[in-house]
């Protein structure tokens, strides 16, 4: 099987008339890296794709697969096999010949195919199922022909666009584990699109954050998690309180912002935005759920102390969320890990809540994922 | 629960309606084919005989114009089906602001009248013959002149939209992005055409095959201006209609409707076969169990039903080979003679009752013809049941009338006793613009 090739975006703008699905993206994929695309609906993500896998052609900038351009280069003449967000296994062929296909139409003998059908079918985890049609199949047996279906065609960029959306949870979890596997074993290059965060996060090892056209950030999954370039990653991954105010002075890597309704609070500048901060600037400040605490002095103030009421708690099995409101009504939510049953409620409580500054990120305003 | 068997009564009776009235007409018509009266009918029944299938076989014009029938239909449905695919093709290709209007060119033919279809496609392609400067005699001025040529192209104009209809509705259902997982796995387009769209199509291409093929065979407006020197079934019946027509096409009926249930029953046969298959495919059904039916016939009514009917029909065309109604037509005859006998002598005797009042007029009349009684009495084996009007007996005298109009429809329908009947009865003067209307030159034929 061929090892991984590496694809290079150049500048791509994508146009549908006046619309601009995709403006300026720049990316550049390493041959055998997992490579996520995350974004809400609508921001660009099938429209990339298409464009690597030869669909259709960027009105502006490169495609590079392996460093060729592929300019003027068809679907089927492209080192890609792309895995469709409907998957799109042909109904009128059994799953075997849905697998083989590429090497039908390549004009290898009926013998050939069956004997490479039924190793990928072994591979896949559904033996001896290859005389079904894919209409005898459950949702996630059929993902892994698809899978499987574009394996067979020695792809050096496998392409996936959503290949999880229609299946349960259960389901889905499992066959996250076992793509990173297949991946793993297989060493090609995997561009993989999403709208579900978690998923990226497990999968990838790198991120591509996107928002209606733009790419926001493209970074380690654990780098996007905990240093958002912007208030729109940092919204849209992951679970976020934000605070809003004003820069009153920046000491190296920390700044002071006022926040509109929770006074003064300290936090880490974000490193992508080091250098774009000066005091007076409207400014978002980002604390996650879970890093939060409650405070040993209760009643206290302070740089990194928030005080709120707790108003409602949810129990989420591994941890509690908790809702509080803080002055002038401002939500907050906060995470508390299950440690066992004598955790005493804190509901209806006047709460005072602590966080370690370098857990808190602040960067110029900006645009938030919406809720 | 009184109104729910109401409203089962009704339906009941809703489908018995509907089925007589959707079939009626064809079962009377089998009938005709049976009986060995010369005027498809069934109600003065003659004799069972299966004579008229032997006058279809014998009739060559109806040989060579369902050979021609099926001719054209086959390049019909080559033409049309395969235009109709493209232009169904082009409707989801083309530019959605145009899609409305390509449609509606697209489906204009069906909108035209077809005998403007047969015409203007006569008079095109003789002036394109004429515009490529053909020379009478060359092979293209043939081909523009020739009826299977131009009868396919004109039928297929307007088919052709029929089908695409048929094509359309398919593709609707299509996913084309099944066509772009195909051209991502390596295929050319024109793999990605064969195996996925093709396949896909497959019943749809099927379905349009028929339909085109039916409407070519039924197909008479265009036709009968296309066909020039050729002649097809429709062409041919339409003729013989005019001369008047003989139980013969109604065996072709019957041999028509028996073939489309030969087919219907086939068609059903297979499918559900099929799906018995597919059924132990999925270990639904076992086939280890032994039966007294060979696997195709079990649980499949429609096999069953096909294996009877055939038993059927190869009984009937040994019964047919065998099988000799002239006895039975003598005996016909004979009681025809003596109950055309009972009322001439009927007639008579209220003649000369009525001469006993009225001596002085009728007087000349009445004796005069006592001889074309016999030949008279013919016509009475189809006038007086078949068509009686009343105003007939008024108006005609009785023997002449009858006759007069029983020749409208006698020589072709007698020709085996219509020997005797050769020479007309004179029509007296009342009838005598009666006969006209339908003039003996009209009956040559079955002479
Ligand atoms: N062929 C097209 N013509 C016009 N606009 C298009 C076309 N294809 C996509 N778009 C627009 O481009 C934008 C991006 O579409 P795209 O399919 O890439 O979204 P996506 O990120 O894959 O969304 P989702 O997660 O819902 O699949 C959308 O606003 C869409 O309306
Ligand atoms: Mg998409």
């Amino acid at each position: 099987m061929s090892s991984g090739v590496a694809v290079d975006l150049e500048n791509i703008t994508i146009r549908f008339g006046d619309f601009t699905a995709v403006k300026d993206a720049n990316v550049n994929i390493k041959g055998g890296d997992f490579f996520s695309f995350l974004g809400p609906s609508g921001c660009g993500k099938t429209t990339i794709l298409r464009a690597v896998s030869g669909f259709l052609e960027p009105s502006e900038g490169r495609v590079l697969i392996g460093g060729n351009d592929m300019a003027g280069i068809g679907p089927n003449k492209r080192p890609t096999a792309l895995i469709f967000q409907n998957l799109a296994l042909f109904p009128l062929m059994t799953v075997w010949e849905n697998i083989a296909f590429s090497m039908e139409v390549a004009g290898a003998s009926a013998k050939e195919r069956r004997k490479r059908a039924d190793e990928l079918l072994d591979m896949i985890a559904l033996p001896g199922q290859g005389d079904k049609l894919p209409s005898e199949l459950s949702g996630g047996q059929k993902q892994r022909v698809a899978i499987a279906r574009a394996l067979c065609a020695n792809p050096d960029v496998l392409l996936l666009d959503e290949p999880l959306s229609a299946l349960d949870l259960k389901l889905r979890q499992h066959m996250r584990t076992e793509l990173r596997e297949i991946q793993k074993r297989v060493g090609i290059t995997f561009i993989y699109i999403t709208h579900d965060q978690g998923e990226a996060l497990t999968m990838s090892d790198n991120v591509a954050v996107m928002k209606a056209g733009i790419i926001d950030q493209i970074a380690s999954g654990h780098e996007i998690y905990d240093d958002p370039a912007t208030p729109f990653v940092a919204s849209f991954v992951g679970e976020n309180n934000v605070f809003r105010g004003k820069i009153k002075s920046i000491d190296g890597g920390h700044a002071i912002i006022s926040t509109n309704r929770s006074g003064d609070l300290v936090a880490r500048i974000t490193p992508a935005q080091v250098g774009n901060l000066a005091v007076g600037d409207e400014a978002m400040m980002f604390v996650r759920p879970e890093a939060f605490e409650v405070a040993p002095e209760q009643g206290s103030t302070g740089q990194n102390l928030v005080s709120a009421k707790a108003v409602n708690e949810e129990f989420e099995g591994n941890s509690f969320s908790v809702f509080l409101e803080g002055d002038g009504g401002k939500l907050i939510k906060m995470s508390v890990p299950n440690l066992g049953q004598d955790r005493i409620s804190t509901q209806g409580h006047d709460l005072t809540l602590r966080y370690e500054p370098s857990n808190a990120v602040v960067m110029p305003a900006g645009e938030l994922a919406s809720e | 629960m009184s109104s729910a068997n109401l409203i089962r009564i009704a339906l009941g009776a809703y489908l018995l309606i509907f089925f007589s009235y959707l079939l009626g007409p064809l079962v009377v018509m089998s009938l005709t084919a049976f009986n060995s009266s010369g005027f498809p009918s069934v109600s003065p029944w003659a004799c069972f005989t299966f004579e008229w299938f032997g006058v279809l076989f014998e009739d060559k014009h109806i040989r060579d114009g369902l050979f021609y029938s099926v001719v054209i239909g086959i390049g019909t449905v080559i033409l049309s089906v395969s235009m109709g695919l493209a232009a169904s093709i082009v409707l989801t290709q083309v530019w959605p602001r145009f899609r409305s209007t390509y449609y509606t060119m697209i489906i204009a033919p069906i909108l035209i009248p077809g005998v403007v279809l047969g015409i203007s496609t006569l008079v095109f392609w003789d002036r394109v013959g004429r515009f490529l400067g053909v020379e009478d005699g060359s092979f293209l001025y043939g081909l523009f002149h020739n009826g299977i040529f131009l009868t396919i192209l004109g039928q297929s104009s307007f088919i052709a939209s029929y089908a695409m209809l048929v094509f359309v509705a398919r593709l609707q259902r299509f996913d084309p992005g099944l066509t772009e997982a195909a051209l991502d796995l390596g295929a050319t387009h024109t793999q990605a055409f064969r195996k996925i769209l093709l396949p896909f199509m497959r019943p749809a291409i099927a379905s349009a095959s028929v339909l085109a093929f039916l409407a070519s065979f039924e197909n008479y407006n265009t036709t009968t201006f296309t066909i020039i020197d050729y002649k097809t079934l429709t062409t041919v019946l339409a003729q013989k209609v005019r001369l008047g027509i003989n139980p013969s096409i109604s065996s072709l009926a019957f041999i028509i409707i028996t073939l489309t249930v030969f087919a219907a029953l086939i068609f059903e046969a297979v499918q559900r076969n099929k799906a018995r298959k597919d059924a132990v495919r999925r270990g639904k059904l076992k086939t280890g169990d032994k039966g007294i039916l060979p696997s195709f016939l079990r649980g499949n009514p429609a096999a069953i039903m096909l294996v009877l009917l055939s038993f059927v029909v190869i009984a009937m065309v040994g019964t047919a080979q065998s099988y000799s109604p002239e006895q039975c037509k003598i005996r016909v005859k004979e009681e025809r003679q003596i109950e055309i006998q009972k009322r001439i002598d009927a007639l008579k005797k209220a003649r000369a009752e009525q001469q006993a009042t009225e001596a002085a007029e009728a007087e000349a009349e009445i004796p005069a013809k006592p001889a074309p009684a016999t030949s008279g009495a013919f016509g009475n084996v189809f006038a007086p049941d078949n068509l009686t009007t009343e105003e007939e007996e008024v108006d005609v005298a009785p023997e002449a009338g009858s006759g007069a109009f029983g020749n409208v429809f006698a020589p072709g329908n007698l020709s085996d006793e219509g020997a005797e009947a050769e020479e007309p009865p004179k029509p007296e003067a009342g009838s005598g613009a009666f006969g006209n209307v339908f003039d003996p030159g009209n009956l040559s034929g079955g002479d």
